[in-house]
């Protein structure tokens, strides 16, 4: 018996067990749960484009802008809006307990337009800057305060100036807002539309305003809810799926490879901690198929192990010493590794690149634990096993399966 | 275990499944989800117990045709439909609420027929960007016909689970193309570790020993380990499937379907077309010598 080699299989074992029970709560704490998860709204928003018409990088940042403020009202924890492609906006709300409200309220996309009594379009969203509504200091009256942009301000003076007396319509789309008198020209592009019964009137005005002042009209190509219910099920019943696909692997392992098995299962908790570290540390968020992607990426890690394993069989099968067998056990899996594992993370590079959301997310996943799998399994692995064969107290070829 | 020289037995019997599948894909197709197509799908859930006419019924008065019910666990019901509007789709909501009691919307999707179109463009992209990578590494790391093989093994798995999921009709999401994509990285594994045996094999290769032998023992050698990874991958699908809840059925079927294909080719198709193209080789070889 090898004392040093023992209690180096100790440490290993311990070194395991803590770091597996230190990390548990910080991860638990900082782990994102997807909308699939703990419910919640995801929207995909294009823009409308004609030939003719076609949208400007700046203009989809300023759609960001804008939903980006809308969102902010609904008091969401974390929601994530992005861009993406040229002319696309996506918005994913998890935990949202009224999708039907932020639907509306994202769905408010329509087109803002000021037209002269003769139907001509004069002025439009993306002249708009800001509008407010305000209580007038002196009257107390409720008023919506109207900042256009420089180039807007131009415009209107003009309209305004040529329009005097007569009425410019306020378009939603087709839906007419209100049909303010101009009363004189506006220079300066700040203007003040007044008869509102309440503020909230006119706070409800602005807001529309605000909401169309979009620079192009946006079209909702796609809308997910899941209900707070439905995602707490699937957790619940992702996580017993896990645990009994985990716990079987491992009562596999260890029935069929003996103390190489054990090795693999100490060294399969590691990976796990690994990986779900690295996944808290980037923020990742767990999704159903990132779940699915984990658990297959343990597959892949198991993969390592036996192939080591059926190496290890075979040189001890040749008449080679323990020692040996386990060096050349690894030394001849390693190409063999190596190569298995980058034809499979060819394709999960082009899934990440030409996936979107979860898919996406299932591509990290997978791609991150495959990385992992051959480190923990190639230096890890390795380690255990030397101890293990070193310390003398696994001497039977019989305890390695061969 | 004879795997070369019963090779016409193991094709046909991949045969006997893919024949069918191609069929069924010619005719009728896959049964393609909203994800793919288009459309609506709401999952209600009822307080009270609902059948699938008294949904009809609701859908008929609100005028939406052409819609499919399906009755879930748990008094939920599963309605799938055309690109409804926000309007119509809430006026929908308050009618079914209206006429068969409280509920709760549990899931509630819309998608343009353009995303859809998107996701069988990129879909298709991957899977051929996907076998341009994998042919140039294990042409750069083996020999061409090696990756030829490859390829041909997995095109095998990817029909086989597109050809089942069209003969039972069952509907694919998007999930469903994740699945195949990964299956086709992973069923990969597989053949590579058994190419790599064969690679091993050759280089120390006694000169007594045919070429079938040689694939023959190459097999054998790794077949403990294809059976053993393959089973712990299926340990994991199975749970995923039984206990895994509703939501990712679609992804995990396809998935166990891909993974047993993909070992099956592995082990039975990948070496023994490597070895039939080795073969045609040495015959042109031979027939231009002849020529000279």
């Amino acid at each position: 018996m090898n004392a040093r080699k023992l209690l180096q299989l100790v440490a290993l074992i311990s070194v395991v067990a803590i770091a597996a029970a230190l990390s548990y709560n910080p991860i638990v704490q900082n782990t994102k749960l997807g909308l699939d998860l703990q419910g919640g709204l995801h929207v995909v928003l294009q823009a409308v484009e004609t030939p003719d018409r076609k949208v400007t990088q700046e203009e989809m940042q300023q759609v960001h802008a804008i939903m980006e403020q809308r969102i902010n009202g609904l008091g969401v924890a974390e929601p994530l809006i992005q861009l993406e492609g040229t002319n696309r906006l996506i918005i994913e709300l998890a935990g949202i307990q009224d999708p039907d409200k932020a639907v509306d309220l994202i769905g408010k996309t329509a087109l803002l337009t000021f037209r002269t009594a003769d139907g001509q379009t004069v002025i439009e969203g993306k002249d708009l800057k800001e509008a407010k509504e305000a209580l007038e200091p002196g009257s107390n009256m409720a008023i919506v305060h109207l900042t256009l942009n420089s180039e807007g301000a131009k415009k209107f003076a003009d309209v305004t100036r040529a329009n005097v007396g007569k009425q410019i319509g306020i378009y939603l789309d087709e839906d007419l807002l209100q049909n303010p008198t101009v009363s004189e020209a506006i220079t300066g592009g700040q203007a003040r539309i007044t008869g509102y019964g309440s503020l909230e009137d006119a706070r409800r005005i602005a807001m529309l305003l605000n909401s169309g002042a979009l620079p192009v009209k946006m079209e909702m190509v796609e809308k997910r809810t899941v209900g707070p219910t439905l995602g707490a099920e699937s957790l619940e019943k992702s996580k017993a799926a896990a645990m009994i696909g985990v716990g079987l692997i491992f009562a596999f392992m260890f029935l069929y490879y003996r103390v190489p098995g054990f090795v693999a299962i100490v060294s399969l908790i590691l990976y796990s901690v690994i990986v779900v570290g690295i996944l808290t540390l980037l923020k990742a968020t767990w999704t159903l198929p990132g779940i699915a992607g984990f658990l297959l990426s343990l597959g892949v890690a198991v993969d390592a192990n036996v192939i080591i394993y059926e190496r290890l069989k075979e040189e001890l099968r040749a008449g080679k010493t323990l020692r040996t067998a386990i060096e050349d056990g690894f030394q001849r899996a390693f190409t063999t590794i190596l190569d298995s594992n980058v034809t499979t993370l060819i394709s999960i590079v082009i899934l990440y690149y030409l996936g979107t959301g979860p898919i996406r997310g299932f591509a990290v996943t997978l791609g991150i634990g495959i990385l992992t799998s051959m480190f923990t399994a190639l230096s890890f692995t390795r380690m255990m096993l030397r101890s293990a064969g070193g310390s003398g107290l696994f001497n039977n070829k019989k305890l390695y399966g061969a | 275990m004879e795997i070369i020289g019963r090779r016409k037995i193991w094709y046909a019997l991949s045969l006997l499944i893919l024949i069918p599948g191609l069929i069924s894909l010619l005719l009728q197709g896959l049964n393609l989800g909203i994800d793919f197509t288009g459309g609506s799908m709401l999952q209600l859930k009822f307080e009270r117990a609902v059948t699938v006419e008294n949904v009809r019924d609701v859908l008929d008065k609100a005028n939406v045709g052409s819609s499919t019910i399906q009755l879930a666990e748990g008094n939920s019901v599963i309605v799938r439909t055309h690109t409804l509007e926000q309007s119509q789709r809430n006026e929908l909501v308050g009618a079914m609420k209206t006429q068969l009691g409280d509920l709760t919307v549990e899931r509630d999707e819309n998608v343009g027929p353009v995303v859809g179109k998107e996701l069988t463009r990129n879909a298709l992209l991957a899977l051929l960007l996907a076998i341009i990578g994998m042919v140039a590494y294990i042409s750069f790391r083996f020999e061409f016909k090696f990756a030829v093989a490859a390829i041909i093994a997995l095109l095998h798995d990817i029909l086989v689970v597109t050809g089942l999921f069209s003969i039972f009709q069952i509907e694919v999401d998007s999930s469903f193309v994740a699945a195949i994509l990964t299956v086709f990285g992973y069923s990969i594994n597989d053949t590579i570790v058994i190419f790599d045996r064969i690679r091993e094999n050759l280089r120390k290769k006694k000169k007594d020993e045919n070429l079938d032998a040689l694939v023959n023992r190459s097999v054998k050698e790794t077949l403990t380990r294809s059976i053993n990874t393959v089973l712990t991958v299926i340990f994991v699908l199975v749970a995923l499937l039984f206990w895994g809840g509703n939501t990712t059925k679609v992804f995990t079927l396809a998935m166990l379907l891909g993974v047993i294909a993909g070992a099956y080719s592995s082990i039975f198709n990948a070496s023994p077309v490597w070895y039939d193209l080795k073969q045609w080789e040495r015959a042109q070889r031979r027939a231009k010598a002849k020529a000279a």
